[in-house]
């Protein structure tokens, strides 16, 4: 599709110019090592410039939401209105002692939090945040992102495993039995926008719900409602326990497991699970604003094909952000309003309420394809 | 009879809920005494079969102060603050057990205004402390807004009760003879102003805590505690009536005026749930506050002029010789002191029966076959002190 070339070409020729540059620079061809080289340098720089920002505004907005929840102030002392809280707690954690308890499986303990770490961020790469700004434009985008959330679970599971501690193995237990009940709908809600799109691109996904608000599949054309809808619920519910939030936080459920998986870990290694799960909370709400929400498109049709508004960049990036940004709110709200459920009663929600409805719901999204193209 | 870590386990519990095709290794938990929803420092030995608890044992004593070797060698008026430090969640009406008790021995009649001014500070104590209990079971259940809701009408009441007694949680103010200080008309009519505001908040509590679907799924039907268990092992307080049996000490054994006043004893099951289950004792908490409210606000109501110490009850004040027990309703179910007076200005022996203490003891029976997570509503719904439990 030319779309989804265009949609990569800006990160493309970004990294191309680097390779060149460099290459000019130590006086060689431009050949594949500059070219990798610079695109390893363009997505770190996505991280670390956007991401790990976003991360930390995150945590911010979550103590703060947390605060007015609870009738308290939330943070406001580092920084003006507390922004500058959450990196002074990074500096603390970045000066805690590293301590690993005697009797560690060591080498799972270290390695675990950069699994989850890594593939968080990876997974978030793949999110077209505006028009062309798409740092890794894959063309299983989606598929790719649930591959990410899959891993992540392996590094928790690590970690509960290595810890030498009962509540932490308990807590990764928990772990396993939640991702393989939540994942079965989380995929097939997913699916039900890919039917009916046709692609598994997020980029083509976000193209697909171009014009006004009534293209967005949630509502599409008005009679996609009664796929849209049921579809958006199941996949918000199940990308909350995908997060590990309440009222799905089995895993790190502190009034029972201490801290769950993460209980040994301290310093910038509690650190390593603690900003993913953020980031990781924003890449769902970024994939549901993409699958359901129209992405970057504007809510009154004005932005052209391929999302741009009279060539304006920041236009798409602020419906996407917005969009997304709101679904995380609502998350964050849910977290201090809501009990937790019980393990059990996690597994019968996923496996006997919300499989049995994403089923229902892809028959339903398959059958409304086929009377659209039988017209 | 299996001994792990030192722990003697009873049988071989075998779970109830689940199928064992399997069989699988088991595993020994230390819960507590560092562990958040221990309530204080309880250790709970549990042993689980993945989830599922087979058998649990308490182990209490971290917190042993020998209270009563210690009012045993203290004048009676200097042992007074010692009791506060045993349920620091409920001190006046700690206060209000030993003080009829010594009070007994000596036959010393105690003027009305006084025995009004005990009440309303007993039952405001009692409001606070199951606003505690209440917030934290939710707490214990994930949700941790409501906690911080009742606490800030739990805060209120604190700083409400330090205007007269000078203390927030351990307060000193119950006196022999009578209370150590008087409270004013403009007190009485903040304190019944706080009744009604805490009344306005219940259907807060109740939306956003005790009816959501969530908390009722966890806690319907969930660590159950019925009738005979309570009277197998001498459960009292709210546990016992949410078992469904209608005991309350200020209504069977009127202490201290209370047969003046007009209330209702709540006795589960309510609404939602069954008899005997964690969120029966919780709604049974919450009736209970507003049964509180409404025994203040009559007090404040009929409080009568007059002293509020007996004028013969100094600070060298002694009992003479003989034995009494008094008991009393604290707010986690009879608290019994026995003393034994040899006519000295210290009493002889004391002896405390903590409610605390015979309500954590149906942990190892009431926790078999309960999920980690239901053990956690069994302990949050139980409410104990640890500090009432050790003494």
């Amino acid at each position: 599709m030319s779309l989804s070339l265009l949609a990569g070409a800006e990160t493309q020729a970004m990294s191309t110019h680097i390779a060149n540059f460099v290459a000019d620079f130590v006086g060689l061809e431009a050949t594949w090592p500059f070219h990798a080289l610079s695109m390893l340098v363009v997505a770190t720089v996505v991280v670390l410039v956007f991401v790990t920002p976003a991360g930390l505004a995150g945590i911010y907005l979550e103590r703060k939401i947390a605060g007015r929840a609870q009738n308290r102030v939330g943070p406001n002392r580092v920084g003006p209105y507390g922004l500058l809280q959450t990196l002074a707690d990074g500096v603390k954690l970045l000066t805690k002692e590293d301590y690993i308890k005697p009797g560690t499986d060591e080498a799972l303990f270290r390695f675990a939090p950069y699994i989850v770490f890594l593939s968080v961020f990876a997974g978030i790469c793949v999110m077209p945040f505006g028009p062309g700004l798409t740092p890794a434009n894959l063309d299983v985008g989606l598929f790719f992102f649930l591959a990410m959330i899959g891993i992540e679970t392996i590094g928790i599971v690590m970690a509960g495993w290595a810890s030498n501690n009962k509540w932490s193995l308990l807590g990764s237990m928990r772990e396993v039995a939640q991702v393989i009940s939540y994942e079965l709908p989380l995929g097939l809600s997913a699916m039900v926008p890919v039917i009916a799109a046709g692609s598994l691109s997020l980029v083509e996904l976000t193209d697909y719900q171009q014009g006004p608000i009534w293209n967005w599949f949630i509502i599409r054309n008005g009679y996609y409602a009664i796929v849209g809808i049921p579809a958006f619920l199941v996949f918000f519910v199940s990308g909350l326990a995908a997060c590990k939030r309440a009222p799905f936080d089995l895993p790190e459920a502190e009034s029972e497991l201490v801290a769950g998986f993460h209980t040994e870990y301290s310093g910038m290694r509690f650190g390593m699970f603690f900003l993913p799960e953020y980031v990781l909370m924003l890449t769902v709400a970024c994939v549901s604003t993409v699958l359901f929400l129209g992405g970057y498109h504007d809510p009154f049709g004005l932005s052209a094909e391929g999302g741009m508004f009279h060539g304006v960049l920041w236009w798409g990036v602020m419906w996407f952000m917005g969009k997304s940004i709101l679904s995380w709110l609502l998350v964050m709200q849910l977290r201090w309003t809501l009990p937790r459920l019980r393990v059990d009663q996690v597994m019968y929600l996923c496996y006997k309420v919300l499989l049995p409805i994403s089923l229902v719901l892809i028959l339903l999204v398959a059958a409304l394809k086929l009377i659209e193209g039988a017209n | 009879m299996t001994t792990i870590q030192g722990v003697k386990f009873e049988g071989e519990a075998v779970a109830p809920t689940l199928p064992r095709d399997i069989q699988t290794d088991e595993m020994v938990f230390n819960m507590g005494p560092q562990h958040p929803s221990t309530h204080g420092v309880l250790r709970v030995v549990v042993k689980t079969d993945g989830e599922v608890v087979l058998d649990c044992h308490p182990l209490i004593g971290n917190l042993h102060r020998c209270a009563e070797k210690i009012l045993e060698n203290l004048t009676y008026t200097q042992g007074m603050p010692y009791v506060d430090r045993m349920d620091y969640l409920g001190a006046l009406n700690n206060e209000m057990g030993l003080a009829l008790a010594a009070e007994k021995i000596a036959g010393v009649e105690i003027p009305k205004r006084a025995q009004y001014l005990r009440v309303i500070m007993c039952e405001l104590n009692r409001v606070i402390s199951h606003l505690f209990c209440a917030g934290q079971f939710g707490l214990d259940m994930g949700a941790f807004t409501p906690f911080l809701y009742m606490f800030r009408e739990r805060e209120e009441g604190i700083s409400l009760i330090n205007q007269v007694t000078g203390g927030r949680l351990l307060y000193h103010y119950i006196r022999y003879g009578g209370v150590t200080r008087d409270a004013n008309q403009e007190w009485l009519d903040a304190a019944h102003k706080y009744c009604d505001v805490v009344r306005s908040h219940m259907d807060e509590y109740n939306n956003l805590l005790t009816y959501n679907r969530i908390f009722l799924n966890r806690t319907c039907g969930v660590a159950m505690i019925d009738k005979d268990t309570c009277l197998r092992y001498a459960v009292t307080g709210p546990i016992l009536r949410a078992a469904g049996i209608q005991r309350d000490l200020r209504k069977d054994m009127p202490y201290s005026s209370y047969e003046d006043f007009d209330f209702e004893v709540p006795v589960g099951p309510f609404e939602e749930g069954v008899v005997g289950c964690s969120w029966t004792r919780h709604r049974q908490r919450l009736y209970e506050i507003e049964q509180s409210l409404d025994i203040v606000q009559q007090a404040i109501a009929k409080i009568p002029d007059g002293a509020f110490a007996h004028p013969k009850v100094t600070r060298a004040w002694k009992a003479p010789a003989g034995e009494a027990y008094v008991a009393t309703e604290s707010p986690r179910g009879e608290l019994g002191f026995y003393i034994i007076s040899d006519g000295s200005k210290m009493p002889y022996r004391v002896k405390t029966r903590g409610p605390s203490f015979s309500n954590i003891s149906l942990l190892g029976e009431c926790s078999r076959g309960l999920l980690i997570g239901d053990l956690i509503a069994l302990i949050g719904s139980t409410d104990i002190t640890l500090g009432e439990v050790d003494r």
